[in-house]
């Protein structure tokens, strides 16, 4: 207990002062002033963008995974959890050599927002997939089958019976692939070359008031990422108790 | 028309009556197929997206660490500041690995077994490494440790002892933000067995320790080991935290990820490479390690 309250719980309340030192004022020159705002503005919608994909393609993927067979689901799979596994920087490498100034593909994104949503999508593919997965394959077919006995379609049994199952996994996964890419800054830094006011994310943001000494600032911008994540996790924890009350 | 329904590549079986019944070997009767054509498109779109964000990039990573030949790897390997770094991030990845070993053990078994104040929070706060960013990470840990206005950092540089911009200091960050991983990994496990065999070892005469040792830990061995491999993974790859505590000197305190920025900068790209090639191969050999592991923990 000692332990965790030294490694984290100290540390973090001491972001959450620091953020206050100058009051609510020296928040709000921080967080509003042009380059600050602009920076949170970017990261915000590019996390929803990215979210509402991880949506669509998490969901996608889980149901082939799941329900589909076909040659090199088990190579997929696996595929699935590199963006897990790999370091973020490396991550970056590994998308700036696909759709970077050398792309075999002639793609250059660099330096651009695009650069932006391309390695966010990419570090947090995994979320979605890996939470409505169990659930996908823990689903009762007889439910699916009574219901196309009664006549509805496929397209009227996934809307009807397998979404609203699915809808609480979706909402974690959701959750926390927008945590996730609110905060990244690994795979961004050779990717998006940092632009004031064009690429650059709050992390970024953070870490240049670092640099330049600003300690309270930095505080202020990671404060509010830090609220972000606690937010989130308390969202988790209330889906999780409301899965398992209807559960019992 | 049933021959329409196979997967790609199945023998097109002769059509006997009434063989769309489920018993036939698991395959879903015809009303709960989805249209040939979706399960198509399913299939190409979740590939398609699959092969271009990851599998693609990350061949492609390996392809550039070789393209200037076996010589140009070893010489990168070879250059000072990247041996530096790759011993550096050995050592830190080993201490951070031991102490969320010791600790997330001991913190599942007091989650598990034990009632507290405080404890659903505890329980929460635990995945807050998880979800906040690794920049937030470093800052905090510098706010309150270095050693000009740190909280703690100006009394412990008094005493010697210097967290941030050394050693301490990023094995500290990088303990964080892998601390949840073993935790999570053992707590469904010791839910799930529930205390009996121990309370039964205890009314046999057996003390803690020895519960622990030999009715615990066995149950709950292939969850530590999966829970040390992930972190050991999430170790290896620090950046964001480490940048922020290191100071990022070279050939001090600087770690593998770190020396991938700055060779990329500095256009030295086939050292950046090659030691990219390096972190993702380990990175791979955890998830061929977890993926092993996962029908033996079943079993």
């Amino acid at each position: 207990m000692t332990w965790f309250s030294l490694l984290v719980l100290i540390p973090l309340a001491a972001v959450v002062l620091t953020a206050s030192t100058n009051g609510w004022d020296g928040f709000w020159t921080t967080v509003s002033s042009s380059q600050t705002a602009s920076a949170l503005r970017l990261t915000v919608l590019e996390a929803i963008g990215v979210t509402v994909l991880n949506v669509v393609m998490g969901t996608a993927l889980a149901w082939v995974l799941v329900r589909d067979r076909f040659w090199g689901k088990r190579v997929l799979d696996v595929v699935i959890d590199v963006p897990f596994a790999l370091p973020t920087i490396v991550a970056g490498l590994v998308l700036l050599s696909l759709y970077g100034d050398q792309s075999p593909l002639g793609i250059d994104v660099a330096n651009t927002r695009i650069a932006v949503f391309l390695a966010l999508a990419f570090v947090t593919l995994p979320f979605v997939v890996r939470t409505v997965q169990p659930v996908l394959e823990s689903l009762e077919r007889d439910v699916e089958e009574a219901a196309a006995s009664l006549g509805a379609s496929r397209a009227t049994t996934f809307r009807r019976i397998i979404l609203p199952s699915l809808a609480p996994a979706i909402t974690a996964g959701a959750a926390l692939s927008f945590a996730r890419a609110i905060s990244e800054y690994g795979s961004l830094v050779l990717l998006s070359g940092n632009l004031p006011n064009r690429t650059e994310v709050a992390s970024v943001r953070v870490l240049s008031y670092i640099e330049n000494g600003n300690e309270a600032a930095a505080a202020s911008v990671a404060a509010i990422l830090l609220v972000v994540a606690l937010l989130v996790i308390v969202l988790l924890d209330l889906i999780q108790r409301r899965v398992a009350r209807r559960g019992e | 028309m049933a021959s329409d329904l196979l997967p790609p590549g199945a023998p097109v079986a002769p059509e006997t009556a009434g063989d769309t019944t489920p018993g036939r070997r698991g395959r879903r009767p015809d009303r709960l197929r989805e249209p040939w054509a979706v399960r198509w498109l399913l299939r190409v779109v979740t590939v398609g997206y699959v092969f271009f964000l990851v599998a693609w990039p990350t061949s492609l990573v390996f392809r550039n660490a070789f393209a200037d030949g076996s010589q140009a790897v070893v010489d990168a390997l070879s250059d000072e500041s990247v041996r530096l770094a790759l011993q550096l991030t050995a050592e830190i990845t080993v201490w951070s690995v031991l102490i969320n070993l010791v600790f997330g053990v001991t913190i599942a078994m007091l989650l598990v077994r034990y009632r507290f104040p405080g404890k659903r929070l505890l329980s929460a706060l635990i995945d807050v490494p998880l979800s906040v960013s690794p920049v937030v990470v470093g800052l905090s840990l510098l706010l309150v440790y270095n050693g000009r206005d740190g909280l703690f950092g100006r009394t412990l540089e008094n005493i010697g002892i210097q967290i941030i911009f050394s050693a301490p200091g990023m094995v500290m960050a990088t303990t964080f933000v892998a601390l949840p991983l073993v935790i999570r990994e053992v707590v469904p496990v010791l839910q799930e067995i529930g205390d009996e065999q121990e309370q039964a070892a205890r009314s046999l005469g057996a003390n803690a320790p020895q519960t622990f040792r030999r009715i615990t830990l066995p149950a709950i061995k292939w969850a530590v080991v999966y829970g040390v491999v992930l972190s050991l993974a999430r170790s290896l790859g620090e950046f964001g935290a480490v940048k922020i505590v290191s100071g990022n000197i070279v050939n001090q305190s600087q770690t593998a990820t770190l020396v991938v920025e700055q060779k990329y900068q500095n256009f030295e790209q086939t050292s950046a490479y090659v030691v990219a090639a390096l972190l993702a191969a380990a990175a791979m050999v955890c998830l061929v390690v977890v993926a092993l592991l996962r029908p033996k923990e079943t079993s």
